[in-house]
C-alpha cells in the first residue's frame, strides 16, 4: 500500500494485491486500484470529494450505494459522475476538488 | 443477443428480484431483469467488483452458504433472462418503464412488472451529520464488503436495529477500529421483544453471537444512549451524547456510521401508480399489497421485497417467488397451491420477527421531534428544521408536499430519500399532530439525477 493511500480519509484493510492504476486529480496524481469506485480511489488518498454548494462546508458522500446523492464530482472531459458508482479507471483525469 | 418481445419486467437483482426471476423461468416466461447494480447480489449479498478474491466467508459471515446459493441461482438466471445490469429505471409511465443504462435510454413496454428495489438506511438528522467521515451503518458495511475498505481508523458506530451490531462486528473482525457501539434503545426493550424474537432462533442467536464477540474483544457497547451531536470542524472529530443515566459523555472518533432501521425505497412504485397506506410498525407510507404481493388497485403491478416492507433478507427470496407464481397464476398458468400456502406462512412468521426487532430496537422518533432549528435536515439543499417549522405558519404548510414547496426540504437531488422521513417527523411534531396524517413526498421522475444529455 503506497504512502499516500493511507494519508487519506478510508483505509485499505483487504483485496490489496490488485493491479494498480493512476488517475489525476487537478494538479496531482493519486494511486489507486481497479476495482476501487473513485469514491474509494479519492477517499483513501483525501479527506473530501466536494464543496456544498449551500455554503455548509465539505462532503465526502454518505450512503455509499447510490441513494443519496451526495457523492457527485466533476471530470475534465465535462462529464459528472457519482463517485460511489463510478468505477476508478486509469488514467481517468478529475478537476481539482476544492 | 435475440432479444423476445419481453412483456413482463422484474426491477431489481437483490434476493427478491432473483428469486422472482428464477421462478418466472421455471415456468418458462423470459421476463425482461433491470438491475442497477453492474452484478446481481443487492446490497445484503452485494458482490465485490470481479476481481477482488476474500471468499465467501470473509464477506457474508454466517450467511456465507445462503449468499453462494443465490448468488450460484442469480447467475443462472441471468444467462437466460433479458438480463440488463447498471440499468437504472428512472420512470414507469404509460405501460413502459423508463431505463437508462450503458446501451443509453430505451423505453420497456411490459405487460406486468415486479418491482423489488430494496431499501436504505433511516436516518434522523442530528448535528454535525453532514460532516466528511460520517456515513450510514449500510453504507459503512458496503465499503468493507464491497471496496475492502474502512470508512476510518477509529470507528464509531450508533443508532439502532440489528444493523448496527452487525456492521461493528464486521469491521471490527476485519481489523478496523471500533471506538464504541451506541444504542438508543434501551436494555428493558431487547429483554420485552425475547417472545417475539425467539420466534426465529437461528436469527436471534446470531444477534448474540455479535454482541458477545465484540464484548469478548473489550469494546466499549452502550444501549439506551442519547445522541446529542457529531462533533468536528472540516471533518469528524468524535461523538456526544448522554448514556442511560442521562450523564453527557464523549467518545474520540474519526469516523461514524450510525442509521435507524431502514427504510423502502417506494419511488417506482408511487410512478406506477400503486395506491399507499401509512404502515405503524414500519413508520412509512409503503404501497398496498396483498399477501402475495400484488399491488391492491394497480393490475400488474407487483412488490416485494424490503421496497414493500422491511423484513429481511430471507423474507425477501420468499416474497420474490411468491410474487412470481402471483404474476404467473393471474396470468392463468398453473402454480403450486402449496408452494405458495408455504411461503405465506414463512413471510407471517417473518412479519412476527420484524414486529419483534421493532419492539427490541425502538424507531427513536422523540429524536426528530426535539430536532434543534439550527440542525441541516436536508443535506441535498442545507435546509435546517428550523426552516421546515417555519414554513407552518401563516401559509398552512400542513402537508409534505406543501412544506415541501415552501422550505424545499426533499426537494433536493436524493428526493428525500435521506430526509423525507425525519421531515415527516418534524413537521408532525410541529403541528402537533399524528405522523401519518402529515403525508408523503410524492415521487418525480426522474427517480434519481440523470446524464446530462441522455434524455
Amino acid at each position: 500500500m503506497s504512502e499516500t493511500a493511507q494519508a487519506g480519509r478510508f483505509r485499505r484493510l483487504a483485496e490489496s494485491g490488485r493491479r494498480r492504476i493512476q488517475l489525476t486529480v487537478g494538479d496531482g496524481r493519486i494511486e489507486a486500484m481497479e476495482g476501487d469506485s473513485l469514491l474509494t480511489a479519492l477517499l483513501l488518498a483525501g479527506q473530501h470529494l466536494r464543496q456544498s454548494e449551500f455554503g455548509d462546508g465539505p462532503r465526502a458522500g454518505f450512503c455509499l450505494m447510490g441513494a443519496c446523492q451526495d457523492c457527485w464530482v466533476s471530470l475534465c472531459d465535462g462529464r459528472r459522475v457519482r463517485a460511489c458508482t463510478t468505477p476508478a479507471e486509469d488514467g481517468m483525469v478529475l478537476e481539482a476538488i476544492p | 443477443m435475440s432479444i423476445a418481445p419481453a412483456r413482463i419486467a422484474v426491477v431489481g437483482a437483490g434476493p427478491a428480484g432473483i428469486r422472482a426471476v428464477e421462478t418466472l423461468l421455471a415456468h418458462g416466461v423470459r421476463p425482461v431483469w433491470i438491475d442497477e447494480a453492474p452484478r446481481t447480489g443487492g446490497q445484503i449479498y452485494r458482490r465485490p467488483p470481479e476481481n477482488f478474491r476474500r471468499d465467501a466467508h470473509a464477506l457474508y459471515g454466517f450467511e456465507s452458504g445462503k449468499a453462494q446459493r443465490l448468488h450460484r441461482s442469480a447467475d443462472a438466471a441471468a444467462s437466460r433472462a433479458d438480463y440488463h445490469p447498471s440499468t437504472l429505471v428512472w420512470d414507469i409511465a404509460e405501460g413502459a418503464l423508463h431505463t437508462v443504462g450503458p446501451a443509453g435510454s430505451r423505453a420497456i413496454p411490459f405487460e406486468a412488472a415486479i418491482l423489488a428495489t430494496g431499501a436504505t438506511d433511516r436516518i434522523i438528522p442530528l448535528p454535525g451529520w453532514t460532516l466528511p467521515g460520517v456515513y450510514t451503518l449500510g453504507g459503512a458495511q458496503t465499503a468493507l464488503k464491497a471496496q475492502g475498505v474502512a470508512i476510518g481508523r477509529r470507528c464509531l458506530f450508533f443508532g439502532t436495529g440489528p444493523l448496527l451490531y452487525l456492521t461493528a462486528y464486521q469491521y471490527a473482525k476485519a481489523g478496523a477500529g471500533v471506538a464504541a457501539v451506541l444504542d438508543t434503545g434501551p436494555a428493558s426493550a431487547k429483554r420485552r421483544a425475547l417472545p417475539e424474537l425467539l420466534t426465529n432462533g437461528s436469527m436471534f442467536a446470531k444477534g448474540l453471537y455479535y454482541l458477545a464477540w465484540l464484548r469478548s474483544r473489550g469494546i466499549r457497547i452502550e444501549s439506551g444512549i442519547d445522541p446529542l451531536a457529531i462533533r468536528g470542524g472540516a471533518q469528524v472529530a468524535g461523538f456526544s451524547f448522554r448514556d442511560s443515566r442521562g450523564r453527557g459523555a464523549e467518545i474520540d472518533a474519526d469516523a461514524i456510521a450510525f442509521g435507524y432501521h431502514l427504510r423502502s425505497e417506494t419511488q417506482l412504485a408511487d410512478l406506477a401508480g400503486c395506491r399507499f397506506a401509512f404502515e405503524a410498525v414500519e413508520r412509512q407510507w409503503l404501497p398496498e399489497r396483498d399477501e402475495a404481493g400484488r399491488a391492491i388497485g394497480t393490475p400488474g403491478i407487483y412488490l416485494a421485497g424490503d421496497g414493500a416492507g422491511i423484513t429481511g433478507a430471507d423474507a425477501a427470496e420468499a416474497t420474490g417467488e411468491r410474487a412470481a407464481l402471483a404474476l404467473l397464476a393471474d396470468r392463468g398458468m398453473s402454480v403450486s397451491a402449496t408452494r405458495c400456502a408455504d411461503l405465506e406462512r414463512k413471510l407471517a412468521q417473518a412479519r412476527r420477527f420484524r414486529n419483534g426487532l421493532a419492539t427490541a430496537f425502538p424507531f427513536p422518533a422523540y429524536l426528530a421531534r426535539k430536532m434543534n432549528d439550527e440542525t441541516i435536515l436536508c443535506r441535498c439543499e442545507a435546509v435546517t428544521a428550523g426552516t421546515l417549522r417555519a414554513s407552518i405558519g401563516g401559509i398552512a404548510a400542513s402537508e409534505l408536499n406543501r412544506a415541501k414547496a415552501f422550505a424545499r426540504v426533499g426537494m433536493g437531488r436524493c428526493q428525500g430519500r435521506v430526509c423525507g422521513n425525519a421531515a415527516a417527523e418534524v413537521l408532525a411534531s410541529a403541528l402537533n399532530c399524528d405522523i401519518g396524517s402529515v403525508g408523503r413526498l410524492r415521487s418525480q421522475p426522474p427517480v434519481k439525477p440523470l446524464p446530462v444529455g441522455l434524455l
